[in-house]
């Protein structure tokens, strides 16, 4: 493991850092808020730098810093959840797949490749169109959308798995298809499945800021960082920290685990991008 | 006279520059101009590398660190890229391993065979073209004029090769590389294709170097062997003298692996095991008369009785691979029927009981595939002791290590994953993990044709040494006929999904062949350096699709008797010989 | 050239169904859910009997899948019904819309496309070089980056410290191409970035791919040079790949209009679609959702086709 973290390229290092400084502070951030993320401590609005608020004041007088530590740990858990439970279900459907009948795997691949034709930030605003905007709903729509995506990619992987002669082996055996999905060809394909939980997180992070950004995300009184962008949308004019600071906020961690997973692979053939 | 090639001190590293590891160490040999040497040796000797540096030339990732590679006059380790450039193709040529990948798929043949010589100003386009054809015609293709037009998967992959030195040879080099130019083709294409390099480097006095791990072939092509293992020369010397005087130890192993092992003992008769009747099998829709759309197999029968080996033998496409599919009912057959122990056994897998499954084990021929990387071998070998012994905890312990004992590897391998074991130790555990089933039946599928001619010789030892101990019968594939040969109690020749010939060991080795038998055992190159040229001209197949369920014969057209009016009107009839040998031809096998 | 056209034929079927699948999906989650359309016109105030008549008149009554029909039935001839917003026929309001969208993802491309190709090719040629990594690295952030980000960066620069552009588009009436010009710099350059980036980083690999194949190291020993190799060999090999790339990335532009018609308020089918989301219009958002879908398809079989009619096993000698 040392010796991994070792080998790591310089970018792979850095990433690796803020990812680890990112989820400590989405932990800790509510409970070291200089001040209360929503009190209004100033009398000027958007104001810049100071010693007083590190990050300036938003467009009501509150502090930045304040409602960035606060607000961090939507755009980082929600997405974490969102992408684990997308890379988790489309797994399992994808092994069950890869060692049903071909009908049955020809079906369900079907389907996915339908829902894979939504655009995310389509099929989401169309959910929140129905059923409004609220976390669990927030968090169901994104692992919705990004779970065929992860279906895709662990069945092509499962099904070169699934054509080994070890996994013939074991059917000579006489071996459950359970036993086949999950002894045989899960450990083979948990790697790059966890590079692409990675990529899911990236996608979601950008997704659920946009949303935000649209206000059809995280409701007020929450907000996340995305949400901060958008409240703070008119100080741009006066060039405002209060915009540019949540917005490359969110940047750096979405970098940031990029770079990791690239230099993880060793290689700059995959990457996380908007779609 | 002096040198034309010669090769000084060279060492090749790969890794990074501070600390590289070493995997050609410091190798020397000369050539004389018009002489052909092999580099002979086991994956990983350094072969291919050495050879590539004849032109410059180092894989991604590997360095010519040090030493002298002079062709004529040029130094190849001292010049620049754009030298080199100038003199690849031209003065130096390549013949790579796979002519179906070292073609360009998306340009016509023609195109990429004149290219060096456009590119270097040897000839102008037309004057390459004639030229080209001239050397198709030398190569003996077939249709030399219109050939080149077609792309490279229009053509056949023995045609390929020849085409691959027909652009190797547009420039005259003076020096021309062959890696490994025959190891994927069947053996009867081997033939054809060896016999067009030796002419055409004879006719043009080309030096020429011959990368190969198969002594017999470089019996035929070789003035010089030179023997490399682990990087280092062992052995270099004259043909003759290598076949005939080896003076190293591994030169003597690689020999012995090559002949034929005359020690053959023939079992008493035993009770049948397994009986295959009547099976056909295929791909595609069930016809309404329960035939398949395309079938692969058809009309097969054989016993196998205990403790006896039973050999199917074909190239590819003789559906030797489906049968053992069949067999172990991942491809149920469509019709026919099967008898374990006297009982019938059920086409598909679905359908049998543990036991039945228990009783037939397969061993596939790739022990890197067939061997899951995420697994300890410990695992690997007692799954099979839980799912049909039951045997959990410190039982299944001790039985993984007797079964490691059985197959002669350390039992403290058990708890390693097998991604670093070496080729040889995988396909050990591949059969161990057969046998911890305790079959009736072990399938073995090329189980030997992945590996390293020592080592295959060594698992082939194991495997009788088990078959003895154990009592297990065995269906032993193989494309490779002198292993079967040598091998097997019974055997059976498939060509085209059909039974063409089977007879008893003895039998089978006394002869004589069906045709097709007979052209497959006179392809396999000998230790005999005059082997090849002893070898008539065949007539290259002309590429007529045969229908797999044609009755008649499908071996007519490349067959050297065969005979008009019955062959090409009437299905062959079955001759029985003495000894229980059968023959399905036409020819009268008695006389 | 037959089975060529079979297989492409196929693939419009497969295309075909997909949309099918799609246009119940968007169907349903619309419509299956709670919110009662009649009674969000009419308000909460409304009495029992008008809400009645209103949902006698939008067919609400109907069951749920003789809705779907008439709805799939009346995207087919045309008619993808009324708007409940502001009660203006849905196509009329995409339509003045659509042309505005499509010219600002056709600027897009016709911008980023040489220039990725230019990126990936080169990085490719000289992979594992700086330059390489450099790209790497570029792309690798830029394809992470929020879009508003980099439009609140550009506005920052653009339009708040130079003052050179406005920060919202504005076409008036009688545009001049300078006005064009002022009004699309903004949201085509933000496009362009995360668009380049992602098609630059697939053309790589499209051609390190071919790149590794031995019949590239043929060309080298057969005397090719590097750039040879790479121009006659290994680019007419790479063409499928790169176009089915470039198909790909393209549909990237359906997610990001959405975010940069918003932030630079440029009146395109995107912003329509959130303003509908905003008031729960859903005929008007099932309409533009079936539309980035079908965009979304057209991409995807175009990358699909192109794959096809580039494979060399599909080609025929004399």
């Amino acid at each position: 493991m040392r010796s991994q973290l070792s080998a790591l390229p310089v970018s792979g290092k850095i990433g690796l850092s803020l990812v680890v400084f990112w989820v400590v502070l989405a932990i800790i951030g509510p409970f070291i808020t200089p001040y209360s993320a929503s009190e209004l401590v100033a009398y000027d609005v958007f104001e810049s730098f100071s010693g007083k608020y590190w990050l300036g004041t938003d467009y009501l007088g509150r502090d930045v810093l304040s409602r960035l530590l606060d607000g961090a740990r939507f755009t980082i858990f929600i997405p974490l959840a969102a992408a684990g439970l997308a890379c988790a279900t489309g797994t399992f459907i994808a092994l069950f797949a890869a060692v049903s009948h071909r009908r049955t795997d020809e079906t369900i691949s079907r389907f996915m490749d339908a829902l894979i034709s939504i655009p995310s930030k389509i099929f989401a605003l169309v959910m929140i169109a129905a059923f409004g905007s609220s976390v669990p709903i927030l968090l169901t729509i994104t692992a919705i959308s990004y779970m065929p995506g992860s279906f895709r990619l662990a069945r092509s992987l499962a099904v070169n798995v699934a054509n080994m002669d070890f996994v013939t082996v074991a059917r000579t055996r006489g071996e459950s298809r359970a036993y086949l999905a999950v002894k045989e060809i899960l450990p083979n394909i948990v790697h790059p499945m966890l590079a692409d939980f990675g990529l899911r997180f990236v996608f979601v992070v950008l997704l659920l800021s946009s949303l935000s950004f649209l206000g059809l995300g995280v409701q007020p009184p929450q907000a996340d960082l995305g949400s901060l962008v958008r409240e703070n949308i008119s100080g741009l004019a006066e060039g405002a920290p209060a915009v540019i600071i949540p917005a490359i906020a969110i940047a750096t961690i979405t970098i940031a685990v990029n770079l990791l997973i690239d230099s993880l692979r060793g290689g700059a053939t995959y990457s996380a991008g908007s779609k | 006279m002096t040198n034309h090639v010669e090769v000084n001190q060279l060492r090749v590293d790969v890794g990074p520059l501070e600390s590289p590891k070493t995997i050609v160490h410091d190798v020397s040999f000369t050539l004389k101009r018009g002489e052909v040497l092999a580099l002979i040796g086991e994956s990983g000797s350094g072969k291919t590398t050495i050879a590539l540096s004849l032109l410059g030339y180092a894989r991604p990732g590997c360095r010519l660190s040090s030493g002298a590679v002079n062709v004529g006059n040029d130094n190849m380790l001292a010049l620049n890229e754009k030298q080199l450039a100038d003199l690849r193709g031209r003065k130096v040529a390549y013949v790579a391993q796979s002519a179906a990948a070292a073609f360009n798929p998306s340009r016509r043949i023609m195109d990429q065979v004149i290219e060096s010589a456009l590119m270097h100003g040897v000839l102008n386009r037309e004057q390459a073209k004639v030229k080209a054809v001239d050397l198709f015609k030398q190569l003996a293709l077939p249709e030399p004029d219109t050939i080149g037009a077609r792309y490279p998967h229009e053509v056949s992959g023995g045609q390929l090769q020849r085409l691959m030195a027909a652009m190797a040879l547009i420039c005259e080099p003076e020096l021309v590389i062959f890696d490994e130019p025959t190891t994927a083709l069947d053996v009867t294409t081997q033939v054809e294709v060896l016999k067009a390099f030796k002419a055409a480097v004879k006719a043009y006095n080309t030096t020429a170097v011959y990368v190969s791990h198969d002594l017999a072939v470089v019996a035929q092509m070789a003035d010089r062997i030179l023997v490399l293992q682990h990087g280092k020369v062992m052995e270099n010397n004259v043909t003759s003298q290598i076949l005939n005087h080896a003076e190293h130890t591994y030169t003597r192993q690689l020999l012995s692996a090559v002949q034929d092992s005359d020690a053959f003992q023939d079992n008493p008769k035993h009770d049948t095991v397994l009986e295959v009747a009547n099976i056909e099998a295929g791909y595609g829709k069930i016809l309404r008369d329960g035939s398949v759309e395309i079938p692969v197999l058809s009309d097969i029968s054989l016993k196998v009785r205990q403790g006896q080996t039973v050999g199917i033998i074909g190239e590819s496409g003789s559906g030797k691979s489906t049968f053992a599919r069949v067999i172990a009912g991942l491809l149920p057959a469509a019709k026919g029927y099967m008898l374990l122990n006297g009982k019938e056994l059920k086409p598909a897998i679905d359908e049998r009981s543990k036991a039945e499954c228990q009783h037939i084990q397969m061993v596939f021929q790739n022990a890197d595939t067939a061997l899951n990387p995420a697994h300890k071998v410990g695992d690997i070998l007692g799954r099979p002791l839980t799912f049909f012994h039951g045997l959990t905890g410190r039982a299944r312990a001790e039985r993984v290590a007797e079964l490691l004992e059985l197959v002669k590897l350390p039992a403290d391998l058990a708890h390693r994953k097998c991604g670093a074991l070496s080729g040889g130790q995988k396909q050990r555990i591949n059969l161990a993990r057969a046998l911890a089933a305790e079959p009736t039946v072990i399938l073995c599928d090329e189980v030997t044709s992945a590996l390293d001619t020592v080592v295959a010789a060594a698992i082939l030892d194991l495997l009788e040494e088990l078959q003895q101990k154990l009592n297990i019968a065995i269906v032993f594939i193989s494309h490779d006929i002198s292993t079967v040969k040598s091998l097997c109690d019974e055997v059976v020749v498939l060509y085209k999904g059909k039974k063409v010939e089977h007879a008893s060991g003895k039998a089978f080795r006394a002869g004589p062949y069906h045709p097709y038998t007979e052209l497959l055992v006179s392809s396999v190159p000998t230790l005999d350096p005059l082997w090849l040229d002893t070898k008539p001209d065949g007539h290259e197949q002309t590429a007529v699709r045969i229908a797999q369920n044609d009755a008649l014969c499908r071996f007519r057209n490349r067959c050297s008797v065969s005979i008009q009016g019955q062959c090409d009107s009437l299905p062959p009839p079955e001759h029985k010989l003495p000894e229980g040998k059968r023959i399905l031809c036409h020819k009268d096998m008695a006389l | 050239m037959k089975v060529i056209l079979r297989l492409i034929a196929q693939r419009i079927g497969v295309s075909l169904i997909t949309l099918l699948i799609v246009s119940a999906v968007v169907f349903f989650i619309a419509n299956l859910l709670p919110g009662d359309a009649a009674q969000e016109m009419l308000g909460q105030s409304a009495t029992p009997e008008a809400v009645a008549e209103l949902r006698e008149a939008y067919g609400l009554n109907d069951p749920p899948p003789v809705r779907y029909a008439k709805w799939l039935g009346g995207l087919l001839t045309g008619d993808a019904g009324v708007s409940l917003a502001n009660d203006r026929p849905v196509d009329a309001l995409i339509g003045e819309r659509l042309s505005k969208s499509l010219l600002l993802a056709g600027f897009t491309a016709v911008l980023a496309v040489p220039f990725a190709m230019v990126l990936g090719i080169v990085s490719a040629m000289y992979s594992g070089s700086r330059i390489d990594k450099a790209v790497n690295i570029f792309t690798l952030s830029m394809v992470a980056v929020p879009e508003f980000l980099l439009a609140t960066i550009l506005v920052l620069i653009f339009a708040v410290e130079l003052n050179w552009l406005p920060s919202l588009s504005y076409i008036p009436r009688d545009a001049t191409a300078y006005d064009y010009f002022r009004a699309f710099a903004m949201p085509v350059v933000t496009l362009c970035i995360v668009l380049s980036a992602q098609m630059a980083r697939l053309t790589r690999a499209a051609v390190v791919e071919q790149l590794s194949q031995p019949y590239v190291e043929m060309a080298l020993l057969k005397g090719a040079t590097l750039s040879r190799a790479v121009l006659r060999h290994a680019l007419p090999n790479a063409v499928g790949p790169i176009v089915n790339a470039i198909a790909l990335s393209l549909s990237y532009l359906l997610g990001g209009v959405v975010i940069v018609e918003v932030i630079f308020n440029y009146p395109g089918v995107a912003s329509l679609m959130v303003d509908a989301v905003t008031n729960r219009d859903m005929p008007l958002l099932q309409a533009c959702a079936m539309l980035f879908c079908v965009g979304y398809l057209i991409l995807v079989l175009i990358a699909d086709i192109s794959a096809i009619v580039a494979n060399p096993k599909l080609r025929k000698g004399g």
